[in-house]
């Protein structure tokens, strides 16, 4: 399925896709968005790569094994859910901010490291099942 | 417009479980996806219609107020989407492994696995 | 004072210990097992200074506080007369084994599995909280499992363990519906402060459900008819188990209980009458039985449920003289019992025979033995100067104080006689008259087993002599504390009395059956021919059907076939959605917020329509997949149209995401094959659509109401006061539902590793 326009818009539309991505995320908690969205995208954005381009390159453009983004997000999200326990002595889970409303982002706090552990997740779990199936077809 | 979707969700569950009730393997996976569906709409419609206010809120306040969408709903669908996603991944691909073992598609013909070496 | 506890435990502790100890060490050092009961006896011994005046020893120590259980336990007079019984007769028990199974290939784990329940006895007598008596209750039903079947190769052993263990086991039940109930009620678990709410037991709404479980729990126990049948059964033991669990220990754990309750029950009229009615019953057909039975064992277990019968009966005339007659029965059953237990096993153990027909004259072999089962036969027939002539005496009184008194005199007369002939049957017969021919020698017993079955026997005569000594020790103490009356003081000699008159009728009576009924087998079989309306076929009966029907039902429900499973699963719940619909019908089409279609929305139900019946009836996989991805996008809209952008967006995504992984894989996956019939279609069709329909007309009944919108005020409330965002969706998924979306990323992980896992790793040749 080698076709000169997917190949060419694909490698364009890769940078353009994640960088949505990232948008769809970090918007998450005031507009429709969220981790779960923006890693679907971001997965999505790979697998077109991937159709047009061959398994290979977008492996080889990936570094690592999409596997290692879910141990990696689920950590952060785990960490995001015990800071607030070390650090300020809250249950699990409760919400801790950065004073400071910064820009575009809006408030940081541990909502988003948890949001952003969700989004390596649904990239690590969408591509490895995707690229282990491509593979094996 | 609530009659005519809750008309749809019968339909989507009825085609649900008439694949569901096949023999054949695809045809039951497919109907597991189809019954998702249902069930989707059925969590989406326990929570009301409302057009045009989604939940969030505006801008420049720090309640929402008047009418708008349930997030409730929402929220335990789109868990619910993205988890069915793993669950089909995961059913089709181990309809694959079991289709390439047994060597067949009919689920009848599967309920004595544990003879098989 | 937590020393009780630690000598209760330490049965069980010596128990495990045995187990440790294993089978060979253990064969050399049998004697030291016996130095638990002894010890355990003085120990007992040590506190009758006190309960005989009335003193109470408490101990406790907590266990759950919160739910009010702890191990309560109290030493009063009557936990002090059960256990000196269990530890004094246990201490016979566990010497006489030692000769009569010597060389048994599981000795040791005989001696474990007795002082497992010797432990649990003793735990149930002294036990003051009424859950910590249940689980000792329960561990004496278990540990008695394993000693009545324990010679487990035979298959009528196993079986009588298992129905005395179903049959105490329903008890078991019972009494702890009769504790949490209780419990419930009086708010307190401990028996003795249960006491100060007498209105619970006599008045209460519920006091009637008291006596049920309570009666439920002691009959199967004690061995009360339509209950009794496990008792004969589990003769199949080895005869010192039967000793110990039949004379003195489990059988007596429902009497004890009855005892126990006696007090709080004491307004109920219905608490004695039924125990009248019961017992009564039982004495007189557990008797009457006695005559029919060839097996010295088998007369000797229903005599016990006579004598249990006899006991229940007393308890059920309720004064304080019956109480006191129950409790001095109490021990004579218990002595002349457990020696003519003895005597039997050692007849058993030195001619090989329990078969009364074949047995005879076997005095010129046993003498000793012969002197321990005349003595016991004496007392069990209250023959003076025995304590039976005293137990006998008492019943008489008592029957003859009650309310329908020449009816329960008559009863009671009658059953004695049975009982005198009991006693001598099994007690004196096999050492009477001539040797028969099949018998030419019979080797001498070690002397354990004849002195301890004389030992009891004597015990008997002498309490029967001086009277005084039970009077004093156990008698007077407890009935104080059981009854409001003043116990009678005991005494051998009455005069020349009615009761002497209805003791010599009684004797003579028994005797003159002694003499001239001939057992035979051909009668034991004439009484078998009933069997099949006797209580235990009926309910072994029933316990048949029962399997039967369940076989029935497994084989029609769990047939293996997935859509089986799922049909009848359907199927009930359409029954269940119609029978709804048919029965409360509603008007449909009041709703108030009804909405005009508008044609964008129309045409996408149209769509999704399409495209279900087009993924439905395809013949092609491929086609398939397309029509479910078009509905997929369907749904995108739905979203969208009603204020769900977030789900729109991941409906999106994860359809184009499902429709790739389908492509990939269709090539790999079996083509379709028409593989069910057109009836099979019909019918599934039929159930799809009647149960599509019944849901769609229940979902717009649904939408009538007025949905409850409490957490959804909450989060849009405190949205962004708590989790400083505004997206409401996704502060739930992140924030105040944030464990559930950490548990779900998990499943999805796990989910890719499947995946991954199988399809990457192939099973090497060996490990398929």
């Amino acid at each position: 399925m080698k076709s000169i326009i997917l190949t060419t818009a694909s490698r364009t539309l890769l940078p353009l896709l994640i960088l949505f991505s990232v948008f769809v995320l970090l918007r998450g908690h005031y507009l429709p968005g969220g981790g779960f969205i923006g890693g679907l995208i971001a997965s999505i954005a790979f697998i077109l790569h991937a159709f047009a381009n061959g398994l290979k390159k977008s492996r080889f453009l990936l570094r690592i094994h999409p596997g290692f983004l879910i141990p990696t997000g689920l950590l952060l999200a785990l960490g995001s859910a015990i800071v607030p326990i070390i650090f300020e002595g809250l249950p699990m889970m409760t919400g801790v901010w950065y004073p400071e409303t910064l820009p575009v982002i809006g408030k940081v706090g541990s909502a988003l490291f948890f949001d952003t552990g969700v989004y390596f997740v649904v990239i690590g779990v969408c591509l490895t099942i995707i690229f282990t199936i491509s593979e094996q077809a | 417009m609530e009659i005519l979707l809750a008309i749809m969700t019968g339909i989507l569950y009825a085609a649900g479980i008439y694949l569901i009730l096949r023999r054949s393997l695809v045809k039951l996976i497919i109907g597991i996806v189809v019954l998702g569906n249902g069930v989707n709409l059925l969590i989406f419609l326990m929570g009301g219609l409302v057009k045009g206010q989604p939940p969030i809120i505006p801008k420049d306040s720090h309640h929402i107020e008047g009418i708008f969408a349930d997030p409730v709903p929402q929220a335990l669908i789109l868990t619910a989407i993205v988890i069915s996603f793993g669950l089909q991944s995961f059913a089709i691909v181990l309809i694959k492994r079991a289709y390439k073992v047994l060597q067949t598609d009919d689920i009848d013909a599967m309920n004595k696995t544990d003879d098989i070496e | 004072m937590s020393t009780l506890l630690f000598v209760i435990l330490s049965s069980f502790l010596f128990g495990l210990l045995l187990f440790a100890i294993g089978q060979k060490s253990f064969r050399r050092i049998t004697w030291f097992a016996s130095l638990l009961p002894v010890s355990l006896f003085f120990y007992f011994l040590s506190y009758l200074t006190g309960t005989s005046t009335g003193e109470v020893f408490d101990s406790s120590i907590e266990w759950v506080p919160s739910l009010d259980i702890n191990f309560d336990f109290r030493i009063d007079g009557l936990a002090t007369l059960f256990t000196l019984l269990i530890t004094g007769i246990g201490s016979l028990v566990f010497i006489y084994t030692i000769k009569y199974l010597k060389g048994h290939r599981h000795l040791m784990r005989f001696y474990a599995y007795l002082s497992i329940f010797m432990g649990a006895m003793l735990g149930l007598v002294t036990a003051n909280n009424l859950i910590t008596l249940f689980i000792f209750w329960e561990l004496t039903s278990i540990s008695s499992f394993f000693l009545i079947g324990f010679n487990n190769t035979d298959r009528s052993s196993r079986k009588s363990a298992i129905t005395a263990l179903s049959i105490t086991g329903l008890g078991g039940l019972s009494l702890l519906a009769f504790a949490v109930l209780l419990g419930t009620l009086t708010g307190t678990y401990t028996i003795s402060e249960m006491l100060q709410h007498p209105a619970v037991f006599s008045e209460h709404p519920y006091s009637t459900y008291l006596l049920i479980f309570l009666f439920l729990a002691a009959f199967t126990k004690s061995a009360q008819f339509p209950f009794h049948f496990w008792l004969p059964g589990a003769m199949k033991a080895p005869t010192p188990v039967s000793t110990y669990l039949h004379s003195a220990t489990m059988v007596k754990a429902g009497i004890y209980l009855l005892l126990r309750f006696s007090p709080h029950f004491s307004m109920n009229e219905y608490f004695h009458l039924i125990l009248l009615v019961f017992g009564g019953f039982t004495m007189l057909y557990a008797a009457f039985h006695t005559l029919f039975r060839t097996d010295l064992k088998g007369i000797l277990a229903y005599s016990t449920i006579g004598a249990l019968g006899i006991i229940v009966f007393l308890l059920g005339i309720g004064t304080a003289l019956s109480i006191t007659a129950a409790i001095v029965f109490i021990i004579v059953h218990a002595l002349y019992k457990a020696s003519l237990f003895l005597v039997t096993g050692t007849i058993d153990h030195q001619t090989g025979t329990r078969d009364i027909t074949k047995l005879g004259g076997l005095r010129k072999f046993l003498l000793p033995l012969s002197i321990a089962g005349l003595l016991a036969a004496i007392s069990s027939a209250g023959i003076p100067p025995s304590i039976g002539f005293l137990g006998k005496d008492l019943i008489y009184e008592s029957t003859l104080h009650s309310p329908y008194s020449s009816l329960l005199t008559t009863t009671a007369v009658i059953t004695n006689i049975f009982m005198v002939f009991a006693g001598f049957a099994v007690g004196w017969k096999p050492f009477a008259g001539q040797v028969p021919s099949t018998i030419e020698t019979v080797k001498k017993p070690h002397f354990i087993l004849w002195l301890a079955p004389l030992m009891l026997a004597v015990t008997g005569i002498i309490f029967g002599i001086f009277p005084g000594i039970i009077d004093h020790l156990f008698v007077t103490g407890i009935t104080d504390q059981l009854s409001s009356g003043t116990a009678p003081h005991l005494k051998l000699w009455h005069g020349f009395t009615f009761i002497l008159v209805l003791s010599a009728i009684t004797i003579a009576g028994g005797l003159l059956i002694y003499k001239f009924w001939k057992i035979s087998h051909k009668k034991e079989r004439a009484i078998h021919r009933l069997e099949n309306i006797s209580p235990k076929n009926i309910l072994l009966q029933t316990a048949n059907y029962f399997e039967q029907f369940a076989y029935f039902l497994t084989r029609v429900f769990q047939n293996g076939y997935l859509r089986r499973y799922v049909m009848i699963l359907l199927v009930l719940l359409t029954i269940v959605f119609g029978v709804h619909i048919f029965i409360n019908p509603r008007i449909f089409l009041s709703l108030k917020e009804i909405r005009g279609l508008e044609i964008s929305e129309i045409v996408v139900c149209l769509i999704m329509v399409l495209s279900i019946l087009y993924t439905v009836f395809t013949k092609s996989r491929l086609s398939a997949i397309a029509g479910m991805g078009v509905l997929g996008y369907s749904m995108c809209f739905i979203f969208l149209f009603y204020s769900a952008p977030d789900l729109a967006m991941t409906q999106f995504s994860i359809d184009t995401l499902t429709v790739i992984l389908f492509v990939l894989v269709l090539y790999r996956l079996p083509k379709y094959l028409k593989l069910s019939n057109s009836t099979n279609r019909i019918r599934d069709g039929i159930i799809a659509t009647s149960f599509g329909t019944f849901l769609a007309f229940t979902i717009i009944e649904i939408m009538n109401e007025t949905p409850l919108k409490t957490t959804t005020a909450f989060y849009a409330e405190n949205a962004y006061e708590l989790a400083k965002g505004k997206n409401i969706v996704n502060v739930i998924l992140v924030d105040f539902r944030g464990f559930d979306t950490m548990i779900e990323i998990t499943v999805l992980s796990i989910a890719a590793i499947g995946v991954f896992a199988l399809l990457k790793l192939y099973l090497k040749k060996h490990e398929k």
